[in-house]
C-alpha cells in the first residue's frame, strides 16, 4: 500500500498488519459516506474514510431537534440514520471503492447477533475489496440490557466481538469503539482484546442534556444527547493514555488504539498520538471546516516533520516515555 | 466542475435595515455558482471560537462582478451568540464562507403567474427570485408579512420587483392587519396563479402549502431548519419529507432542500417546536426496536 512521503518523512502507519498512507481518518458519523466531503477534497487521500455506522434495516433516526450548541462542542441525537447494511453495500460501500478510498466500516446491532449479520452481509458484498477495517461501535443502546450500551458492560461487549470475528476473515482487523462513560474503560479494553478485537477506537461522545432555558424543557427531541467536539478532547486523550499505559505495563495485549474526540488541528491530533494513537479520526470539526480532515493530515505530518522525526510511527506513545516527575 | 467553495469572506459594506442587519461579502466564487433559493455558511465568532457549528443564510443576491470582485448579500436576525458576533462584523472583518449551498427554487417553464410569499426576513432571497421570474415572462405578486413593521424586510425593494405587492402585519403597523394566508387566496384566485414561492418559519410555510392547494397552485417552499454543517455530513437539519415514490423519508433540508414542494412536506409531524418521524417513514420501525 502506498506510503506518504514527504522530503523523505515517512507519514505511513500499521494497524493490525494493515498499512496505511498516513495516520488520519475521518470519524464515523462526522463524515457522512464520501460523497458529500469529495466536494471538497478526495476522500482517497485520507488514511482511511471511517463510514457513518450502519445497522442491519434502515433507520428514521430521531425526530428533531436533534442538535444544540455547546460551550467548543455540540450534542447531538440522531440515532443512527442510515439506510441499512444492504443498500450501504450497493450504493455507498460501492461508491467509495470507485473513488478508490480505504474504508473502515463502522457497524452496529441492536443485539450481538445483529452485528454479525450486518458483518456478514459486509463481508459478502462485491465492494469488500476496499474495506481495510470494521470499527464495531458497541457505544449503541442494547435492546436486551434495557437500552445499557454494550460498551458499559465488559461481557456484552466480549460477545459482540466474538460473533463479529467469526464472520470475518482473520486478517481483517476489528476495531472496538469505546465510549468513555465507564468507570473502568481499561477492563472493558481488556475484555474486547480478548474476544478478538484487533485494536481499539477512542472515544465515542459523552452523554449530556441541554436545557431551554425559555422553553424550561430538554433542548434535544431524544433528551439526552452525546458530546463531541473540542470540549471532550481532553477526556479522549486521558482514555488513550489509560490504555496505552496499562499495555505498557502489560496488563492488558498490546493493540492499536485510534484516537477520536475533539481534534480540530494538526496539533489535537499530536496529543492523541503522543499519548499512544497509532492513527486519529477527524470529526465533529468537519462540521465547521469540511476541508478539515485533510488539513489536519497535513498539519499532523507538518508538526512531526518540524520536530525532527523522520517516520510518522516514532512518535506514537513517545509522552509515557517522557513523564516529567516532580 | 466545483459547484461550492470555501472561502474566506470579506465584509465591504454592512447596514440596518429594521430589526436585522444587511451584509454584503466579497466571496469569490459564491456569486458566479449560486442561484436563488440557495444558501451560505458561515462560521462565527473568529479562530478561537467556542461556537463551532456554522449559521447558514438564505442569499439574498449575488453581484458576479463587482468592482471588488463577486459580492454576496445576506440578511442577518441577531437572535443568539453566532447572528449577534455577524451583526457586529464591520468593513474589511473577515469569515469563512461556504457556498452555494442546497437546492435552488425550481423555475416553471412556461410564463405562469406566480407569487412570492415572504414572513419576516424570510423575503431575503425572493427579489432575486422575482428578477429571475420577470425574465422567463412570469407575472410576480410579493405578499410580505411579518409580526409588526420593523420586522418586515425588502417592501421599497419589492415595489421595484414585483407586479403586485400586499404588506401584512400581525399588529396592523403596516399593511393588511393579520397573516399572509388572509390575503393570499384573493391574489391566487385574481391572477390564475400557477406557482407560489415561500420562505419563512414552518406555521406560515404549512398554511401557504394549503391556501396554494386549494386555489390550484403549487406551493415551492424554502424551510428554515436548524443546521451545523450546511453541507449534509451531520444530519440534524432533517425533515419527513415524502418522494415520488410516495415513501416518507427523513431527508435533510441542507442537500435534498432547503426548497422542497409544499405537499411533500409531513407537515403532520410538527407540533410545538419538534418534529416526530411519521409511523409510515422509512426506517421508523427500526427506530420502534431499538
Amino acid at each position: 500500500m502506498a506510503t506518504d512521503t514527504i522530503g523523505g518523512f515517512d507519514a505511513s502507519t500499521e494497524l493490525g498488519g494493515i498499512r496505511l498512507p498516513n495516520p488520519v481518518m475521518t470519524a464515523s458519523g462526522c463524515a457522512a459516506n464520501g460523497k458529500e466531503l469529495q466536494r471538497f477534497f478526495d476522500v482517497a487521500q485520507l488514511g482511511a474514510f471511517v463510514t457513518k455506522t450502519v445497522m442491519l434495516e434502515p433507520r428514521s433516526g430521531r425526530g428533531t431537534p436533534r442538535m444544540a450548541e455547546t460551550p467548543s462542542g455540540m450534542l447531538n441525537s440522531i440515532g443512527l440514520q442510515g439506510p441499512g447494511i444492504r443498500a450501504f453495500c450497493e450504493q455507498d460501500l460501492t461508491w467509495l471503492k470507485a473513488r478508490g478510498a480505504r474504508v473502515l466500516v463502522s457497524i452496529a446491532g441492536g443485539t450481538a447477533g445483529e452485528f454479525a449479520d450486518v458483518a456478514a452481509h459486509l463481508r459478502a458484498s462485491d465492494a469488500w475489496d476496499a474495506v481495510v477495517g470494521v470499527e464495531v461501535n458497541i457505544s449503541c443502546p442494547n435492546v436486551a440490557n434495557r437500552g445499557q450500551v454494550f460498551a458499559c458492560d465488559p461481557t456484552t461487549s466480549a460477545k459482540v466481538m466474538t460473533l463479529v470475528r467469526e464472520q470475518l476473515p482473520r486478517d481483517t482487523p476489528i476495531i472496538a469503539k469505546l465510549s468513555p462513560d465507564v468507570t473502568d474503560i481499561v477492563s472493558i479494553a481488556a475484555a474486547v482484546l480478548g474476544a478478538g478485537a484487533t485494536g481499539l477506537t477512542m472515544i465515542n461522545t459523552l452523554l449530556g442534556v441541554v436545557i431551554d432555558t425559555d422553553l424550561l424543557r430538554p433542548q434535544l427531541g431524544g433528551l439526552t444527547g452525546g458530546l463531541s467536539g473540542p470540549a471532550v478532547r481532553a477526556v479522549a486523550v486521558r482514555a488513550v493514555w489509560q490504555v496505552r499505559a496499562a499495555m505498557l505495563a502489560g496488563q492488558i495485549p498490546t493493540a492499536p488504539i485510534i484516537g477520536v474526540g475533539g481534534i480540530a488541528t494538526g496539533r489535537d491530533a499530536l496529543e492523541l498520538v503522543a499519548a499512544g494513537a497509532s492513527a486519529v479520526q477527524v470529526g465533529t470539526v468537519t462540521f465547521h471546516d469540511p476541508s478539515a480532515p485533510l488539513r489536519v493530515r497535513d498539519e499532523l505530518t507538518a508538526l512531526v516533520r518540524a520536530k525532527g522525526f523522520s517516520q510518522f510511527t516514532d512518535v506514537i506513545g513517545i509522552a509515557h516515555e517522557r513523564i516529567a516527575r516532580p | 466542475m466545483r459547484d461550492v467553495v470555501q472561502v474566506d469572506a470579506e465584509v465591504i459594506a454592512t447596514r440596518r435595515v429594521g430589526a436585522y442587519h444587511h451584509i454584503t461579502f466579497v466571496a469569490p466564487g459564491v456569486a458566479e455558482l449560486a442561484r436563488p433559493g440557495q444558501f451560505v455558511a458561515l462560521s462565527v465568532g473568529g479562530d478561537s471560537s467556542a461556537n463551532l457549528l456554522r449559521r447558514c443564510f438564505s442569499i439574498h443576491k449575488v453581484s458576479p462582478s463587482g468592482t471588488y470582485g463577486g459580492t454576496v448579500d445576506l440578511v442577518i436576525s441577531a437572535v443568539g451568540p453566532g447572528t449577534e458576533w455577524l451583526s457586529g462584523l464591520r468593513a474589511h472583518d473577515t469569515t469563512s464562507m461556504v457556498g452555494p449551498l442546497g437546492r435552488p427554487f425550481p423555475l416553471p417553464k412556461e410564463p405562469v403567474a406566480t407569487v412570492l410569499v415572504g414572513g419576516g426576513y424570510g423575503s431575503a432571497p425572493l427579489f432575486w427570485l422575482a428578477e429571475a421570474l420577470r425574465e422567463r415572462g412570469c407575472r410576480v405578486d410579493m405578499v410580505l408579512g411579518a409580526a409588526t413593521e420593523s420586522r418586515l424586510f425588502g417592501v421599497v425593494e419589492a415595489r421595484r420587483a414585483a407586479d403586485g405587492v400586499t404588506v401584512t402585519t400581525d399588529d396592523g403597523s403596516m399593511g393588511h392587519r393579520g397573516w399572509v394566508s388572509d390575503v393570499l387566496p384573493a391574489i391566487i384566485a385574481d391572477h390564475g396563479v400557477g406557482v407560489v414561492y415561500a420562505c419563512g418559519p414552518m406555521g406560515m410555510l404549512k398554511s401557504v402549502t394549503d391556501v396554494a392547494a386549494a386555489g390550484g397552485a403549487v406551493a415551492q417552499v424554502a424551510v428554515e431548519e436548524s443546521m451545523a454543517c450546511g453541507v449534509g455530513v451531520c444530519m440534524t437539519c432533517v425533515m419527513p419529507v415524502a418522494g415520488n415514490d410516495g415513501v416518507t423519508r427523513m431527508v435533510r433540508s441542507c442537500v435534498e432542500g432547503p426548497v422542497f414542494r409544499g405537499d411533500r412536506v409531513r407537515w403532520d409531524a410538527f407540533e410545538g417546536g419538534v418534529c416526530r418521524v411519521p409511523e409510515d417513514a422509512l426506517g421508523a420501525t427500526a427506530m420502534r426496536a431499538h
